[in-house]
């Protein structure tokens, strides 16, 4: 029940406003539906914790530890970023880079991509992973273009086809498992495409087969994770949208198409007795890493800045789930909850900022803290959270993968610190002349929510320096869930 | 080896000789009807042959034997290549001499003749035209290879009487996917081979583009008149392997009696106004290729026959 | 070889014709052309999954036959040439850049195709199963038109061929995908083809053409 209400509402909202989108109210409706969301979310949370692991409706749907702790995420980081855009969107309008029309796409465009983001989490069926994972780019795509500017254009109109076609591999791959999954489970009905019988059987599915299945997945959907060398995509995505398509694309979109990459590479684990697509990750995922944070030296703008740090820290939790295990599973998903929580208030903050100096390009961004404290405080804040320094959350999870590749492979460990050094120096060496020095702008027309800046770094220092043990205990579930 | 062999095989000959002009007119008929201009007679290459055979022939004061030779020599080769391919009957003694890699040979000799001839008179006009052909020759030759290994490979013989064989024996052998890259490569092959749209127009005298009219600009009276024949064969051969390779049905096998014969002539009529016909309306919908992109044209027969053996290897095997 | 039965043969001759589209899709230069092709593919889709599935007694690969053809033979190349009329792109003519080495690079791309898909045409237990490479072929090939193919209506031209290798590898390992995924595949395809249909209209907007060369100002230096 708790599952229809929690796809129901984004659902039912984006319908909703689409008729009502261009009203004054509009925001606040879509507030509210956030809000029902997130209340579902918790609703389902709390049966989990009681109830354990289930399936529902003719078990189309499967709810464990793992998918619904990054369910209660997306509805928690959905519902803050629809109070940011409220104000953002507002002075946006003002600003006149937007038509009520426009506004009205966006609303309720955001709420088709929460609910595809929901079904892709909660589905069993992995033919339905794939169509919600298509279906979020679909309604993300007109969100990129949204100002309709010659940049915007064209980063949309890159995300549209890379992200097509790397989401194209992934259906050959999931065709595949069907073939792979049919020889077992029986041709007929619909069983063999649903995860939870894939993984009762998994060790008796054909290796060769799953192991082609599984690369196709891993690249198709690791296009939408932003591995590279499939990441061209993410910066200008990222970097052309509306700020908070920037912060959901980033903190939920690229952990949604994680997860589908997870819940294929258990069922590779156990059909190919192998530790090959652990290694495939963590290849993939060590390559982001470096290579974005070279990247980001080169960056002028500053979403793009913060985009290729997503796709290192996208790296980094990749590698980690390569490397597999219970601790560095756990440290996995807490960096991909710390991660989401931090760079969304980053974006925040760096939308407002970009408001604030009316362009996105860092030389031109100074002294925030002189002009807007809060807008200052929230960007240097948000950006030292997300460099791993003490006593963020970011720093526990980093600790815990950089102790657990030291320990199983050495190896990787000086690569994955160096790569975290250059990003550091890159990133503060850029963050540092922004927030202070002095300025000439003015205030903005309307007060920028910052509370959901506050709510989500205040969570991210809560969980570096206290991880509450029923939360621990729960990432410890999934850890072991993941694990197989 | 029979008498009446023998006798067939000469009337298979003759039959190619006498209606390859026929053919030919078939085509420019239907081109004109399809772009509803009023159209030639069909017996309008006889006029044509007949007309110059009453000519007197000019040569040119450097003219050597190589230019009054070549027409005989080009004419020759097409019949030869006549011979071999089973048109009619797969029972010719001719054919167990030469496959149809030496039948490549055979239509190669005639070009070279052709250019040679071309060349000799140091004509610019003849010199460009040798060249272009060579040029188109050298390219269509390992494209016209390729779709006839494929088609081997599918058949599991180089002659050409066997394949017909093959096929009329296990006639689903023609549904194979190689075959039908091997098709759309021959129709390209004979489209350049045979100076048609879209490499070469052949009914037009513009000098820049022409490749096969250059050639014969020198050329007047009968042995123009040889030359022009030699190229309606030539058209009349390509068509008949195209047959042999694709469409064999109707061909006599060895041990037919007269009726059966006959049966296969009518046949082989049938197929000629239909591919005459096709023909045309291929002609009339493309448009010619600059002559640069040519060769771009017959990489992609090449490539498409090659593409053709591939998948007989991966997927028929 | 010989005992294979004659509606394997069909099937294998359409898959041929399939790759054989493909590689005329690569190398055709006119949009209209290409649209037609797209058609063709479609034809061709719709014809072996029909004969699938009257050798194999599958009902629910009737249904996805009539799917493809309403969806992929009717309603999207209809939208398609309606944008191409109202954008006035009838007669837009592409140039290629080295024709022949594209080709070659697709004639790599099908050994390749076939020979990835051996290990699991050797399991498959359709009577498709060998089609495997050559549905693998036709994406790959896919791809290289999109890679290749400067024109925002090429690459969707490309995108929709994708789709449709797609499909004919999950007809040719598994007799299909279940119906209700089938169906949301139809839908996504649909609602892509009218973002496509949006984005050519942007497109045009800000550069004043359909031509993606200019669309490089993004690039990472």
């Amino acid at each position: 029940m708790e599952i229809l209400l929690v796809l129901g509402c984004p659902l039912l909202g984006a319908m909703l406003l689409a008729v009502v989108g261009a009203k004054r109210y509009a925001a606040e409706v879509s507030v509210a539906i956030s809000l029902a969301t997130l209340l579902a979310a918790a609703a389902l949370v709390l049966r989990i914790i009681h109830g354990g692991s289930m399936t529902a409706l003719h078990e189309e749907f499967f709810i464990d530890p793992f998918n619904v702790f990054l369910v209660a995420l997306t509805a928690l980081v959905g519902f803050t970023t629809s109070v940011f855009s409220r104000p953002y969107m507002r002075i946006e309008a003002e600003h006149g880079r937007l038509t009520p029309g426009r506004l009205r796409l966006y609303h309720s465009m955001y709420q088709l991509f929460m609910a595809a983001m929901l079904l892709a989490l909660t589905t069993n069926n992995m033919g339905f992973l794939w169509v919600s994972m298509e279906m979020a780019t679909l309604s993300t795509v007109l969100l990129v273009s949204l100002y309709r500017t010659r940049a915007s254009v064209e980063a949309a109109w890159k995300y549209f086809i890379l992200c097509g076609v790397g989401i194209a591999l992934a259906l050959f791959g999931t065709a595949l498992l069907y073939a792979a999954a049919e020889s077992v489970l029986g041709g007929e009905g619909m069983n063999a495409l649903l995860w939870t019988h894939l993984n009762a059987v998994k060790g008796q599915l054909e290796p060769r087969v799953m192991g082609l299945a599984f690369v196709f997945l891993l690249v198709g959907y690791g296009t939408k994770v932003g591995l590279a060398p499939l990441h061209n995509w993410l910066p200008d995505a990222h970097a052309e949208g509306p700020t908070p398509v920037s912060a959901v694309l980033s903190g939920l979109l690229l952990n949604v198409a994680l997860y589908a990459v997870i819940r294929c590479k258990i069922l590779a684990d156990g059909a190919l007795h192998s530790t090959l697509p652990g290694h495939m990750l963590m290849s993939f995922g060590l390559l982001s890493t470096v290579l974005a944070s070279f990247f980001l030296w080169r960056q002028r703008d500053i979403k793009r800045l913060f985009a290729y740090s997503s796709i290192e820290h996208m790296g980094i939790i990749t590698f980690a789930f390569g490397m597999g295990g219970p601790i560095a599973n756990f440290a996995a998903l807490l960096h991909m909850t710390m991660h989401s929580l931090t760079k969304s208030a980053i974006f925040f903050a760096a939308g407002h900022a970009t408001q604030l100096s009316g362009t996105q390009r860092m030389d031109k961004i100074r002294g925030l803290l002189a002009i807007h404290p809060s807008v200052g405080w929230g960007l240097m804040l948000g950006g030292l959270a997300i460099l791993g320094m003490p006593p963020f959350g970011v720093f526990t999870s980093e600790y815990l993968v950089l102790i657990t590749a030291m320990r199983d492979h050495p190896w990787a460990t000086p690569i994955l610190l160096g790569a975290l050094a250059v990003a550091f120096a890159a990133i503060f060496s850029r963050l540092q002349p922004m927030v202070f020095g002095d300025t000439d702008d003015r205030p903005l027309p309307h007060t920028p929510a910052l509370v959901p800046v506050f709510i989500h770094l205040g969570i991210v220092l809560m969980m570096g320096v206290y991880i509450p043990p029923a939360l621990a205990e729960w990432y410890r579930l999934a850890a072991r869930l993941i694990a197989g | 080896m029979s008498a009446a062999a023998y006798a067939w095989q000469l009337g298979e000959c003759v039959l190619a000789i006498a209606l390859a002009p026929l053919f030919a007119g078939w085509v420019g008929q239907c081109r004109a009807w399809l772009q509803n201009r009023s159209a030639p007679p069909l017996w309008q290459p006889y006029r044509v042959l007949r007309k110059l055979f009453h000519k007197d022939v000019a040569l040119a004061t450097h003219a050597s034997w190589l230019f009054r030779s070549a027409p005989y020599v080009v004419f020759a080769t097409m019949v030869v290549a006549a011979a071999i391919i089973p048109s009619v009957t797969t029972d010719l003694p001719l054919a167990r001499v030469a496959d149809a890699i030496a039948l490549v040979g055979v239509f190669a000799t005639g070009r070279v003749f052709m250019s040679l001839a071309a060349m000799d008179v140091g004509t610019a006009f003849g010199s460009m035209g040798a060249r272009r052909e060579m040029m188109i020759g050298f390219l269509t030759e390992p494209a016209l290879l390729m779709v006839l290994f494929s088609a081997f490979m599918a058949f599991g013989s180089t002659a050409l009487p066997r394949v017909v064989e093959a096929v009329l024996r296990q006639p689903h052998i023609m549904l194979h996917p190689s075959l039908f890259f091997a098709a759309v490569a021959f129709v390209m092959v004979l489209l350049a081979e045979n100076a048609r749209l879209p490499v070469d127009n052949p009914t037009t005298h513009l000098e820049l583009t022409m490749i096969h009219e250059s050639m014969t600009l020198e050329y007047s009276g009968r042995h123009l008149a040889l030359i022009e024949w030699a190229a309606w064969l030539k058209l009349f051969n390509y068509a008949c392997i195209g047959f042999t390779l694709f469409m064999p049905w109707g061909v006599a096998v060895h041990g037919a009696g007269p009726g059966l014969l006959v049966l296969a002539i009518g046949a082989l009529i049938a197929k000629l106004v239909v591919a005459g016909a096709a023909l045309a309306l291929l002609e009339s919908i493309t448009a010619k290729l600059r002559l640069f992109r040519a060769p771009e044209f017959l990489t992609m027969a090449f490539l498409l026959a090659v593409l053709g053996l591939l998948v007989h290897l991966l997927l028929e095997v | 070889m010989a005992h294979l039965n004659l509606a394997t043969q069909f099937v294998q001759m359409l898959a041929g014709a399939l790759l054989l589209i493909s590689f005329a899709m690569l190398a055709e230069r006119r949009s209209r052309r290409l649209l037609i092709l797209l058609v063709w593919q479609g034809a061709v889709l719709v014809a072996s999954t029909l004969l699938v599935a009257s050798t194999a007694h599958l009902t629910h690969l009737f249904y996805s036959a009539a799917l493809t053809l309403v969806l992929k033979v009717c309603v999207l190349p209809w939208i398609l040439f309606r944008l191409m009329r109202k954008l006035g792109i009838e007669r837009d003519n592409e140039p290629l850049v080295n024709l022949p080495t594209l080709m070659l690079v697709g004639l790599g791309l099908v050994i390749f195709a076939f020979g990835l898909a051996q290990p699991v045409s050797a399991l498959a237990t359709t009577v498709l199963r060998d089609t495997l490479g050559i549905a693998l072929a036709v994406i790959l090939l896919s791809f290289l038109m999109i890679l290749a193919r400067r024109k925002a209506f090429t690459q969707v031209i490309g995108f929709l061929s994708l789709e449709n290798g797609l499909f004919f590898a999950a007809t040719s390992t598994t007799y299909g995908m279940p119906m209700v995924v089938e169906l949301g595949m139809a839908l996504d395809l649909l609602v892509a083809v009218f973002i496509f249909g949006i984005f050519f209209f942007h497109i045009r907007e800000q550069f004043d053409s359909l031509d993606l060369d200019q669309l490089e100002s993004l690039k990472e230096d």
